[in-house]
């Protein structure tokens, strides 16, 4: 039994990047809710406002601040907590428990961290300590060796053994590593890596090993359990990150499964892990052997994959056994007759897919590899291995309908795919079984194990005989085949050549349906009142019957975290839920990602773990014959689902869909604002190049164009003349009849603005109105939104107001919608509107502590509520909301803001005033202060001269000044001093590449003369040494004057340490 | 999988009947129907003596896929798998899958076949494993539309008499000698004696080795029921007197209770997955352990001087007995594993320790 503690301090994760994204506010909830049971004070230190973690309902207190030593060590000396969780936050949150444990933090305010101990962790964070634990445990590991001469190179290799692996440091990325098979040639292989960079890694070859994980828990008393095992279906070399997962391993013996799980129990009671545990395992396929890789001493991506796919609520149970709970002591909260003592025993399969959003990134490298650059995950739940990928497939939302039967996908160089892969490996895999590539060949090519493609294969062949032979989907054995192997009705319909109408309707003739099966953890061993469900065509008896009708809503999540999409949905969605709960409601959730809140087993009353596609929404729909269904908390994907819903005949809660409709359709829209009068920029539709440069040519330039219809990869541009406005059309390969484009005029210099509101059949019953930091030219997700409003003229307010009134009017908006602006001097126009909830609205709602998701919720039911509406005059504080860019994992991608999203995850912050919130969501979002040099590069003449004021204030504040040519030029000219810098392309010293490299620079502002650059220029280069150097980054005029502005006004050691509570206070 | 199956018909006692489709051998079979839900071990499973005169479902429903590897004997003659032969009556699986793996020298279908067991694949394996926990363990038959066969109830017969073998064999490794008395013993057993460097003398079920120069005594796994195998009951009561080293496993832990005078009785549908946590009464550490049975040791029939040592944390029954004055012991799991997990390997190491 624990011992008794009073309140604990756990740390979040921050804001969503890659390599840390949505499972931390999972893990974190858990740990949250295991605290509560327990009756023990939360204080939870997360900038992420958007996550359910930092909800008003679940930690006792919330301290909106950065996840860093000095902050965590105030917070302790305020709170006084007894105890401390550094396991559920990911890295940030244990390297930061690392380094207070180091500066004697814990000691001094007597805090004793839970779970795994310190020294633990240290253990398997530092690569000397963890090899020689290892060996003491006798555990093999992957030998890594850093050398720097040719001498050590070779005593390296030979220690290691042949082949060997040379890894040049990433900072060179894109030169890539190099395989030496003997010691012929090593010499001339480690003389080249040596010339690029001064240590070299001589690794273990590995390349073609399996890769297996292991999800380990253990107890203060030595029970150790391993929860769930996975397999990476792509082979070492590329990060389990990046790789499909299938869960459980699908090809080891039971010999190997069970010699790895012994492996990691051993490793994991020698380093004395209490909780939960990662282990990473490369298996040799030919002799079995095997080698360590990994070891994670926290909660991981990993581990909230295992905890979906085995629904055993792995954070939960940490959290516990953190708290000095055994695991026979534990409930198996699942089965609730059972225990959490056990192993689950699965009866399916589950399948991760990662999902890439590389067409948001200009010039980015999207070869996949060993570093992580996926921004999302699904997870597919099925009865064999080709249910459940194509499911899968379908559920990254990239407009593929299954594995094959695609259309958009063209290799020129098949082999060269299949061995270099980038994130359309699996369809490249597909074409060569298409094409007839032999199993073998494929194998060779990309050392993915024959059992997954025999599978690939499988689906290929059945495609194949139903383009053959379009007449079989008549026999009834034969479409059953087709459903039971994961094919939907629209790519059955392609191969068929018929209609998705058609393929249903023989479905329906022939009594083909999906049936509802239970993750139960133990194989139906035990009855389990579980209420974590799944479709499988591969089955008889559906375990569970129907709610009544009329008694339950269902609430679609986000699916997949995506660049524009991500927990500020899965937030609205759980919000919606628990409010149906408080209205009477059963509840059912569907959504797909295993990242996510929405996705655990308690939170709502029956969660289906299923695609948010329109045929499988509808089946869930047709069976459980809900009250109604809603579709606008989970973002884009299921507004989209919008009309085709309603055509179906479901009852779509809310705003209704031709309405939605109306407001998603730019013609319609557009002619409704005109007829309300309310202004807009001037756009046109088009589909010639002629017609978009006769546009352009009476609007005049810039122009923004933006292709209409298509779901992902949106990519918008500015064009700035002709030329670009042809090279963008042209390159893209949009304007043709299918694909229409949007081109409007784009107002230079203005302001954005925007407004989230819930509103009951068209009358606003709430509303926030907020600016953005940067200009228009930014993307809203990409903006610095400020709340309320600190420089926006009452009048601009009055006039956004007032037009939000009459747009929810001509809508009869029933829920949550938002509206974007632009303001210029007195001029407000409307540039966007969406009748759903918005990726503000947990950061509006938390600031003006007022939950829009749970009134937009009870809206749509029909049970709206008075609230009294603040008024910007009411709120004594400033919310700050930033946006966290994830560049330093996308080799090659232009660090650049544009009207393309491009930024992975936020943060927010409060403060007495803009400069104090502002300068806190900075340091949340990773920028080192104070600074004390700046390398500029400002722009234009008028940029320079609008900048000018901001230079002169870093002068002042006798910060040291760089520049590159032309700033330098115009700076002297202004009588400022600055060194300059010569331009990377030159190639002369001192150089800004040099200086960036050395970190001899603090901030770099490089302000780009356009608004899109694919071409290596030296402004690109500098940007991308900023972030591959991890050097703050500044490429907003905007950002960087009100930055400059706050560190002249505000000193950092002011940032007050106050929680949420505290300024929800000062509300009345 | 073949293009056009042939159809094959599971039929249970209480009357359901589901179409699959055949692999392996084409032909009938009737048995107990029993589920495992090891997600590994198929062939380890399939050849472990317990399981004979039973249809054994899987529950995880792609079976097969990294092949079956081809029989070499070892030193000792003893081969890969658990005994010479696939002991189940037949396989019913959702997905007889397609196999890859460096090991692998058959598929799975063309092991079955060639060992003339039926498979039946395409069965909702999660519906038969509900049914069978809600009714309990049933009867079944396997059989093509338009044949027949009999039910067949494996628990009537002396299962053991069928599995055991039938003279005494010698296997030499080490000083001590342990008695393997082979009530149907998985080869891993013995691979775990051999393997510590004890000498093995293996006994059939009901061979009397009082007589014979050993150390200690091992009692191993077994099929069905155990009140069935007196002989061996009356073997041990006279081996106990001798006040040597006992450890029985599975089956022989349940003869080992008849024999010190508990009971047994019949569990609703068994325990047979790789698992079941059971939890160590002296420490309260808990086990993951592989099982593979469907009878159980009555704790409250236990004489005084005999406590309970392991007991099984999902539903309280027991795992394990040890005598509180002679070093007699046995448990419930299988400490061998193969199938399943190996955290109880250290037993065998106590065991010989005590010889």
């Amino acid at each position: 039994m624990p011992r008794p503690i009073a309140k604990v301090i756990i740390l979040g994760s921050s804001a969503l990047k890659i390599g840390e994204a949505g499972e931390f506010d999972y893990s974190g909830s858990q740990a949250i809710k295991a605290l509560r049971d327990e009756g023990i004070r939360t204080v939870l230190v997360n900038p992420n406002i958007a996550t359910i973690q930092t909800s008003e309902y679940l930690a006792d207190e919330i301290y909106f601040l950065p996840v860093t030593p000095s902050y965590i060590e105030q917070i302790i000396a305020k709170e006084k907590p007894g105890g401390i969780l550094l396991g559920f936050g990911g890295q940030t949150a244990l390297n930061c428990g690392l380094e207070l444990e180091r500066l004697g933090v814990f000691a001094k305010h007597n805090v004793s961290v839970l779970g795994t101990p310190v020294e633990a962790i240290r253990n398997t964070e530092d690569r000397q300590l963890f090899a020689e634990n290892l060996q003491q445990a006798g555990a093999k590991y992957a030998r890594s060796i850093a050398v720097s001469s040719l001498s050590e190179a070779a005593a390296a290799a030979k220690e290691i053994g042949f082949p060997v692996m040379l890894r040049v440091g990433f900072a060179l990325g894109g030169l890539g590593s190099s395989v030496c098979w003997d010691e012929n040639s090593l010499e001339s292989l480690a003389r080249k890596a040596l010339a690029h960079s001064p240590q070299v890694l001589i690794e273990e070859y590995l390349a073609g090993w399996k890769e297996v994980e292991y999800e380990v828990v253990r107890d203060s008393a030595d029970n150790c359990v391993t929860v769930c095992n996975m397999e990476n279906v792509d082979p070492m070399g590329i990060h389990t990150g990046e790789s499909i997962v299938v869960a459980p391993s699908q090809t080891l013996t039971d010999r190997e499964y069970h010699q790895l799980r012994e492996v990691s129990i051993r490793v994991v009671r020698h380093f004395g892990i209490v909780g939960e545990c990662n282990v990473q395992f490369a298996l040799n396929p030919k002799t079995s052997d095997y080698r360590i890789i990994e070891i994670n001493a926290r909660l991981s991506r990993s581990s909230a994959l295992a905890s979906k796919a085995t629904g055993y609520p792995l954070a939960y149970i940490a959290a516990k056994l953190a708290l000095g709970y055994t695991l026979p002591e534990l409930d198996n909260p699942v089965t609730k007759v059972t225990k959490a003592c056990f192993e689950p025993a699965l009866d399916y399969l589950v399948v991760k897919i990662p999902r890439w959003d590389f067409d948001k990134f200009q010039g980015v490298e999207k070869k996949i590899g060993s570093v992580m650059k996926s921004v999302g995950e699904i997870m597919a739940i099925g009865r064999n291995f080709e249910e459940a990928l194509q499911k899968g497939l379908r559920m990254l939302e990239i407009g593929v309908s299954g594995l094959v039967g695609n259309s958009q996908f063209k290799f020129e160089d098949l082999p060269a795919e299949l061995r270099d892969p980038t994130h359309r490996r699996i369809f490249a895999v597909a074409e060569a079984m298409l094409q007839g590539m032999p199993v073998e060949e494929a194998a060779s090519l990309t050392n993915i194990d024959k059992w997954f493609l025999y599978k690939v294969q499988h689906i290929a062949q059945l495609f194949h005989d139903t383009q053959n032979n379009p007449q079989s989907i008549q026999s009834p054995d034969f479409l059953r085949r087709l459903k039971r192997y994961g094919f939907s009705d629209a790519q059955i319909a392609a191969a068929a050549k018929t209609t998705e109408t058609q393929v249903r309707e023989a479905r329906l003739t022939h009594r083909i349906a999906p049936c509802v099966k239970q993750i139960d953890t133990l194989a139906a061993e035990y009855p389990a009142q579980t209420n974590y469900l799944y479709l499988s065509y591969d089955a008889a008896e559906n375990d569970v019957s129907p709610e009544e009708p009329g008694r339950c809503v269902i609430v679609l999540g986000s699916g997949a975290y995506r660049i524009g999409s991500s927990v500020e949905f899965d937030w609205c969605g759980v919000n919606a839920i628990r409010t149906l709960t408080q209205l009477g409601f059963r509840t059912i959730m569907i959504n797909c990602n295993p990242e996510t809140v929405s996705t655990d087993y308690n939170e709502c009353d029956k969660l289906y773990f299923e695609e948010l596609t329109f045929e499988t929404v509808r089946e869930i729909y047709e069976r459980e014959q809900p009250r109604g269904i809603i579709l606008s908390m989970g973002g884009q994907i299921p507004n989209n689902l919008a009309l085709r819903c309603a055509e179906a005949g479901m009852k779509i809660l809310g705003t209704a869909a031709e309405d939605i409709d109306r407001a998603e359709d730019r013609h319609k829209f557009s002619s409704m604002l005109e007829s309300l009068g309310v202004d807009q920029p001037e756009w046109k539709e088009l589909t010639s190049l002629a017609e978009a440069k006769a546009f352009a040519a009476s609007a005049g330039y810039p122009v923004i164009v933006r292709p209409s219809y298509v779901l992902s990869g949106a990519a918008m541009r500015v064009a700035l003349n002709d030329s670009e406005l042809e090279q963008f059309l042209t390159q893209a390969a949009m304007v043709n009849e299918n694909h229409t484009v949007v081109i409007s005029k784009f107002i230079e210099n203005a302001r954005e603005i925007e407004m989230d509101a819930v509103a009951h059949h068209g009358q606003i019953l709430v509303s926030a109105i907020f600016e953005h930091v940067e200009n228009v030219g930014v993307h809203s997700g990409d903006a610095t939104l400020v709340l309320p409003p600190q420089r926006t003229f009452l009048e601009t307010m009055r006039r956004v107001r007032t037009i939000g009134e009459e747009v929810a009017r001509a809508l009869s908006i029933n829920g949550p919608f938002n509206v974007q602006f632009i303001a210029k001097h007195s001029e407000v126009k409307v540039i966007e509107c969406n009748l759903r909830a918005s990726r503000s609205l947990p950061f509006v709602s938390k600031v003006l502590d007022c939950n829009f998701a749970d009134l937009a919720t009870r809206v749509m039911l029909g049970h709206p509520y008075k609230v009294k509406e603040r008024s910007p005059f009411d709120i004594d504080y400033v919310g700050v909301k930033a946006p966290q860019f994830s560049f330093t994992r996308l080799a090659g991608a232009d660090p650049n803001l544009g009207v393309e999203m491009a930024s992975t995850g936020e943060v927010a912050c409060l403060g007495d005033d803009f400069e104090e919130a502002f300068l806190k969501a900075l340091l949340c979002v990773g920028y080192r202060l104070p600074i004390r040099s700046v390398l500029l590069s400002t722009g234009n003449l008028a940029q320079k001269v609008h900048f000018l004021p901001a230079c002169q204030a870093l002068e002042q504040m006798g910060i040291e000044l760089y520049s590159t040519g032309g700033t330098r030029d115009f700076l002297t000219q202004n009588g400022i001093q600055s060194r300059l810098l010569h331009w990377p392309l030159d190639e002369r010293s001192p150089n800004a590449i040099e200086y960036i490299r050395e970190k001899r620079i603090d901030l770099v502002i490089n302000i780009p003369k356009s608004f899109h650059q694919h071409e290596i220029t030296n402004g690109y280069l500098i940007r991308r040494a900023a972030a591959d150097y991890s050097v703050n980054l500044i490429t907003n005029l905007q950002l960087a004057a009100r930055l400059i502005e706050s560190l002249q006004r505000k000193s950092l050691s002011c940032l007050q340490i106050k929680s949420w509570n505290e300024y929800r206070k000062r509300l009345n | 999988m073949a293009e056009t199956p042939q159809k094959i018909l599971l039929e249970l006692e209480d009357g359901l009947i589901l179409e699959g489709a055949s692999f392996g051998a084409l032909r009938p079979a009737a048995g107990e129907l029993v589920f495992n839900t090891g997600m590994v071990g198929y062939q380890e499973s399939l050849t472990d003596p317990s399981y004979r005169g039973q249809i054994l479902v899987f529950t995880y429903p792609l079976i097969g896929n990294y092949g079956v590897p081809a029989e070499k004997l070892d030193q000792f003659g003893l081969g890969v798998f658990e005994s010479d032969h696939i002991q189940v009556s037949a396989v019913v699986v959702s997905e007889s899958s397609d196999y890859s793996h460096q090991s692998a020298a058959f598929s799975l279908n063309d092991w079955l076949a060639r060992h003339h067991i039926p498979g039946v694949s395409g069965i909702d394996t999660r519906l038969l494993t509900k049914r069978l926990r809600e009714q309990g363990t049933m009867l079944a038959r396997v059989y093509t539309p338009g044949t027949a066969v009999d039910f067949y109830d494996p628990n009537k017969e002396n299962l053991v008499a069928q599995v055991s073998i039938a003279a005494p064999q010698l296997l030499e490794s080490g000083a001590k000698t342990v008695v393997l008395v082979d009530c149907g013993a998985k080869q891993s057993i013995i691979k775990s004696l051999l393997a510590r460097g004890v000498t093995v003398l293996r006994v059939p079920w009901n061979y009397d080795f009082s007589d014979e120069n050993f150390d200690g005594i091992i009692i191993s796994n077994g099929p069905g029921d155990p009140s069935m195998v007196e002989a061996t009951v009356s073997v041990l009561n006279r081996a106990m007197e001798k006040r040597k080293p006992i450890f029985g496993i599975c089956l022989g832990h349940q003869l080992l209770a008849l024999a010190a005078g508990a009971k047994t009785y019949k569990l609703k549908f068994g325990h047979r997955s790789q698992n079941q946590p059971a939890l160590r009464q002296e420490d309260s550490r808990c086990y993951m352990t592989s099982q593979n049975h469907g009878f159980a040791v009555d704790v409250r029939t236990l004489p005084q001087d005999w406590k309970p040592w392991f007991t099984n944390i999902n539903d309280g029954t027991n795992e394990g007995i040890r005598s509180s004055r002679f070093p007699f012991m046995s448990v419930q799991f299988h400490p061998e594993a193969v199938p399943g997990p190996v955290d109880t390997n250290f037993l065998f190491d106590h065991f010989i320790e005590l010889l």
